[in-house]
């Protein structure tokens, strides 16, 4: 069973740059990492490998300036190879557009199941899976908590509102994943030795025959620090500060 | 940019539009002269009445879906409406699970952008974001030619009654979508929960890994119920297996506005307060002096919740 996990490269949260408010844009800074939210799919990708007996699990990503750092980590976790694609022209790109060139990438390969995460850490989009089935014309579940394959079909417990889904797919399928659907392994020492010397093929939008067909219809229009809430009191509790709760519960009617 | 018609996707579990729809129908109404209902299920005509109160004159249903999840036979129907000449200047869809899966789907299929996650919208077409945690605010705006698809965060506008007479229902066909559509609901699971729906509720009570363990939620149960609130959680304990993912604020979670948030154990992730930084009022009890959630709090206890919860249950309880 062939897997392909689409990862993003994303600035470390904890450090994710500053604003520029005359360029509108982040100014980001440091080495690119692995999406926190992908390490889930690429665990399970090499889970549903290993159950199958044999096969792949194959990276795509799409990142500025040949960024490989964050595909590393997910090389170091078992995944067998990588394609990525940088291009000048895609700064900016939208969820859309980033949806096709993944979708051109793995188009060259030959999955029988995709994966994603529900949204990425950075973005929040939320949107590119769905799009990348519907470009290449595939079934798609989104919000799996639980998954299983049998070859022919895949089977996933998604998320709802009200509880959760049983749904059951044929393959191939895109499938993103929730946080909590598998916990993700740590890279071993041996596996980040081994993720060295692992193919990633880096492409261009030409590479994918995508060059003139992209054009992105929406821009910002500025990027501002939002208005933050002030910090209140703050008290120790001596043993007696459950009694400051009753008496702003009780200023604001609440009780 | 002027926005004429203006459609929204209503959902409707159980017959029963969602308080979400009714937001999104009361920003359609501010912005557009026409406002139009898409949805889908056995019983539009029972609650089309609903949608007609929040605004919508027209009610789009692409009837019944059987066992087939929505994003695709939905956004498939909308997309050959559009083709076939019923272009709306805007869509608002609703940052849920099928909105997502449809708005994504719409937009490939008709290869327009998408704007998600979206805060605000002005009546020029800007659009509004929360960033990092609600820290950062990005504005942007559609250069192409329309429909605009916009997907709307839960509790961005309220819901306002304001319509008229009962709206038209008309059929939006499906097409044919062959293997695209192959995807088949199984069985539906409902987790039960009593008391306020958590999005609702005036008063929410959540609880994060700094209870321990799973046994001691029930004091945050038992306070919820004595301020007559609803019971929240953190990411981290849904994880854990402690409470269902139904309870789980913030980013992937819920969205909550109640009057009061009271956060025990939960350190303040920017996942977890894009979720709730929107209360009137936030009284949060951590033990690290540090933790983040203590810079959003009107109220911050620097204390144990072991200590503190149980004696704030026993005082209010000797108040009732
Ligand atoms: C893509 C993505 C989406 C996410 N979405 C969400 C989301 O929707 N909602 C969400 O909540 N999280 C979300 N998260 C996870 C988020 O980053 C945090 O990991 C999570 O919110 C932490 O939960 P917590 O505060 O309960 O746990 P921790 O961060 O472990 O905090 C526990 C807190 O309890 C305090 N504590 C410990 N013992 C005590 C005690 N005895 N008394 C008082 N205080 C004590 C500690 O000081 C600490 O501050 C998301 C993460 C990612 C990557």
């Amino acid at each position: 069973m062939n897997v392909v996990v689409c990862v993003k490269q994303i600035p470390d949260p904890a450090n994710p740059g500053r604003l520029d408010p005359e360029a509108k844009t982040l100014v980001r800074q440091g080495k690119l990492i692995l999406d926190d939210s992908d390490a889930y799919g690429v665990e399970m990708a090499l889970q549903l490998v290993d159950a199958a007996g044999g096969g792949e699990v194959t990276l795509v990503s799409m990142a500025p300036h040949n960024e490989v750092s964050g595909l590393r980590t997910a090389l170091a976790m078992g995944a067998s190879k990588a394609l990525l694609v940088s291009d000048d022209q895609l700064q900016g790109a939208d969820a859309l557009t980033t949806a096709k060139v993944l979708a051109a990438a793995i188009r060259r390969t030959d999955p029988d199941l995709v994966l994603a995460a529900t949204e990425s850490t950075d973005g929040y989009t939320g949107t590119t899976p769905v799009q990348v089935a519907e470009l290449l014309g595939l079934p798609s579940v989104t919000f799996a908590k639980r998954i299983e394959c049998d070859g022919s079909t895949v089977r996933v417990e998604r998320q709802t509102e009200a509880g959760f889904d049983e749904v059951e797919c044929p393959l191939p399928a895109v499938v993103t994943v929730t946080a909590g659907v598998v916990e993700p392994r740590y890279p071993s020492f041996k596996g980040i030795m081994a993720a060295k010397s692992k193919s990633v093929e880096q492409l261009t939008v030409a590479d994918l025959g995508l060059d003139g067909s992209l054009r992105v219809g929406q821009e910002v229009t500025d990027v501002a620090a939002a208005q933050e809430r002030q910090a209140g009191e703050i008290v120790q509790d001596e043993g007696n500060a459950h009694d400051r709760i009753i008496q702003l519960l009780d200023r604001l009617k609440v009780i | 940019m002027t926005f004429d018609n203006v459609w929204v996707l209503a959902e409707a579990p159980e017959a029963k539009p969602t308080s979400f729809t009714y937001e999104l129908l009361t920003k359609a109404r501010q912005m557009g002269s026409t406002v139009e209902a898409v949805t889908w299920g056995a019983d539009v005509d029972a609650y089309a009445a609903d949608l007609g109160r929040f605004g919508a004159t027209r009610v789009r249903s692409a009837g019944d879906l059987g066992d087939a999840l929505p994003g695709v036979p939905v956004a498939a129907a909308m997309a050959a409406a559009i083709q076939g000449g019923d272009r709306p200047d805007a869509i608002l869809f609703p940052q849920s699970y099928d909105g997502r899966d449809i708005a994504g789907r719409l937009s490939a299929r008709l290869d327009l952008g998408v704007l998600t996650n979206l805060v605000d919208l002005s009546d020029d077409g800007t659009s509004e974001h929360a960033i990092f945690g609600g820290s950062t605010i990005v504005r942007a705006r559609f250069t192409g030619d329309p429909p605009y698809l916009f997907l709307v965060r839960p509790k961005s506008f309220a819901a306002l009654e304001g319509g008229g007479a009962s709206p038209e229902v008309v059929a939006l066909p499906v097409p044919d979508t062959g293997p695209l559509n192959a995807a088949v609901i199984k069985q539906r699971h409902v987790e039960a929960r009593s008391g306020p729906k958590l999005d609702e509720a005036p008063v929410v009570v959540a609880g994060g890994r700094g209870l321990g363990e799973a046994s001691n939620f029930e004091l945050i149960e038992e306070l919820a119920r004595l301020l007559r609130g609803a019971p929240g959680a953190s990411r981290a304990i849904v994880d854990a297996g402690w409470v269902p993912y139904a309870y789980q604020v913030g980013q992937t979670g819920k969205t909550v506005k109640p009057t009061v948030y009271i956060a025990c154990g939960i350190s303040g992730a920017t996942q977890h307060m894009v979720g709730m930084k929107g209360a009137k009022h936030i009284i949060a009890i951590n033990k690290d002096r540090e933790a983040p959630i203590f810079s959003i709090a009107d109220l911050g206890v620097v204390g144990d919740v072991h200590r503190v919860l149980p004696r704030l249950i026993e005082a209010l309880k000797s108040r009732s």
